[in-house]
């Protein structure tokens, strides 16, 4: 065969002439070594951070179920007849996030919860013909980065309404117009602060908008499911639910509507339906709407889900089950509130409710420095706590941060 | 029967219409709904919505594919099919007749011209064919 030089398109100015300076090669033994002498030097640090990427605990189960080569391997089940367990689980994954948010149908994932927060935004859009969508400034502000990025494109107007400074909470009442097609709210808010939602869904229907909230799905095994508080669309990041926080991704976005919104819904969706000897089976459903078939008429150009999260999701909320949900919800709320009352004085918000993250004024690195994305919260940070911190750690915070 | 009614008006987009004095009966062709398959949902504007000729107004939806409905004229909406609803196969069972979409009041009558003829559309139909 003929030599090729595969480089012969780079210009010779741009090119390495001499040898990369680097250490001799090492056998593998003596690699294995190397590492082992480097991982020695990290330490387990506890960070307290949170803002919408969190460590909860993992049940191995969830690896195990993951890491099995049927799913793991598996590619677009658009081939029903040779897709069956995978589909099964996404449709399973479909059916819990459904019971957790209070919905009707939830899709097979979106990339993750700023990209499911968008797609609410421009369902909205569709479904009511209309141009705005309403935030609250207390939504995680890279969603809001996102949802901009989008709306620039899709020609819709954000208004972004600033939270009160005074509880930490969003005031988007008196905003609604009939131009609204959605008004979006994060439930608990990027603050870690629990939203007052009693009449919201009233005044946003009365407008004619739809109500999207976004949600913790941890939360929501101690908060109303907002669908029993009039949510018409429900996303949120489902990393918590048995994923690990991979440096930040990749993501989980959960995506649930009301059945009425169905053929409006962007992403895949995986239908029960009997095969023709009448046994059960399950397929991709109303994939028409999408850019695969119906190209830049689409519903979305997400054309894709995050199967592998969206499985170790329903493995967990499977393992989990409905008390154990309950449980790590009430632990994340108990360790929060906890610590929350015994620093009160630095505790920005002392009097609002949160669920397990909350902002105080420290010139400690910890947490998340809220002035990066906040100037008006110079001095301030975001701290998190879930189940897995222990009650010696909190006390030991406290200490510190006096 | 004829599959393209003599007493109708078409569109090179496939759908048809029907003018009974100022009022449109607007449907998809035989052609169309024999190309679509299945039709499984029908997506229609509300009654009392503007629609200007070529605009789509709706969708089809068929087992493979999602169509857009494009108003053969400019004109109110009055009317909607509610049947199909429950039952979209009408459209493929009986285009002309009980697979009619909406009904329009016409705004401007000098649009019609614009519409292809029975015999019109089915040349039409042979040469989008080569």
């Amino acid at each position: 065969m003929k030599n090729i030089d595969y480089f012969s398109d780079i210009p010779a100015s741009v090119r390495l002439a001499k040898p990369l300076s680097l250490p001799e090669p090492l056998s593998e033994p003596e690699l294995l070594e190397e590492l082992k002498k480097l991982s020695e030097k990290n330490q387990e640090a506890s960070l307290f951070l949170g803002g919408g990427s969190y460590k909860h605990f993992i049940p191995s189960i969830v690896r195990h179920i993951v890491s099995r080569s049927e799913f793991y391997t598996a590619y677009t089940p658009y081939q029903a007849e040779a897709s069956q367990g995978i589909l099964q689980t996404i449709y399973e994954y479909q059916s819990m996030i459904c019971e957790l948010t209070g919905m009707e149908v939830a899709n097979a994932s979106m990339y993750d919860g700023a990209t499911a927060l968008t797609e609410a935004a421009l369902m909205a859009a569709r479904i009511t013909g209309r141009k705005e969508v309403v935030v609250s400034t207390a939504i995680h502000p890279h969603y809001r980065q996102v949802l901009k990025t989008y709306c620039n494109a899709a020609d819709l107007t954000l208004t972004e309404i600033p939270f009160d400074p005074k509880t930490g909470l969003s005031s988007l009442v008196p905003r609604f117009s009939s131009l609204v097609a959605g008004v979006i709210l994060e439930q608990p808010n990027f603050f870690g602060n629990i939203e007052c939602v009693s009449d919201l869904a009233d005044k946003i229907h009365a407008a004619g908008a739809l109500f999207i909230v976004s949600v913790d799905p941890i939360s929501l095994g101690i908060l109303k499911p907002p669908g029993e508080y009039g949510a018409d669309i429900v996303v949120g990041e489902g990393q918590s639910l048995g994923n690990p926080q991979n440096f930040g991704g990749p993501g989980l976005g959960i995506f649930a509507a009301k059945k009425d919104f169905l053929r409006q819904m962007p992403g895949r969706i995986v239908g029960a339906t009997t095969d023709s000897e009448g046994k059960k089976g399950f397929v991709l459903t109303l994939s028409t709407r999408e850019q695969h078939i119906r190209r830049e008429r689409a519903t979305s150009n997400i054309c894709s889900n995050e199967a592998l999260l969206a499985l170790a999701a329903c493995a967990y909320l499977a393992v989990m089950g409905k008390t154990g949900l309950r449980k790590v919800a009430e632990l994340c709320l108990q360790k929060a509130n906890y610590l929350k009352k015994k620093i009160k004085d630095k505790v920005l918000w002392p009097d609002t409710f949160s669920f397990k993250e909350f902002v105080v004024k420290t010139e400690k690195e910890i947490g998340l420095n809220l002035e990066r994305f906040y100037p008006e919260l110079k001095g301030y940070r975001l701290i998190c706590f879930t189940e897995l911190v222990k009650k010696e750690m909190l006390d030991k915070l406290a200490d510190e941060l006096h | 029967m004829t599959l393209y009614p003599e007493d109708l008006k078409y569109t090179k987009t496939h759908e048809w219409a029907k003018i009974e004095g100022k009022i449109a009966t607007v449907g998809i062709t035989h052609f169309a709904q024999d190309s679509l398959g299945d039709v499984v949902f029908v997506e229609l504007p509300p009654v009392g919505k503007e629609l200007k000729a070529e605009q789509e107004f709706g969708v089809v939806e068929s087992v493979k594919s999602v169509s857009s409905l494009y108003a053969p004229v400019s004109g109110k909406v009055i009317e909607r099919n509610s049947q199909l609803e429950l039952h979209p196969e009408l459209v493929n069972q009986s285009p002309y007749q009980d697979g009619w979409l909406i009904k329009v009041e016409v705004s401007n009558p000098a649009e019609l011209d614009q519409l292809l003829t029975s015999q019109a559309y089915q040349d039409f139909l042979k040469s989008e064919k080569h």
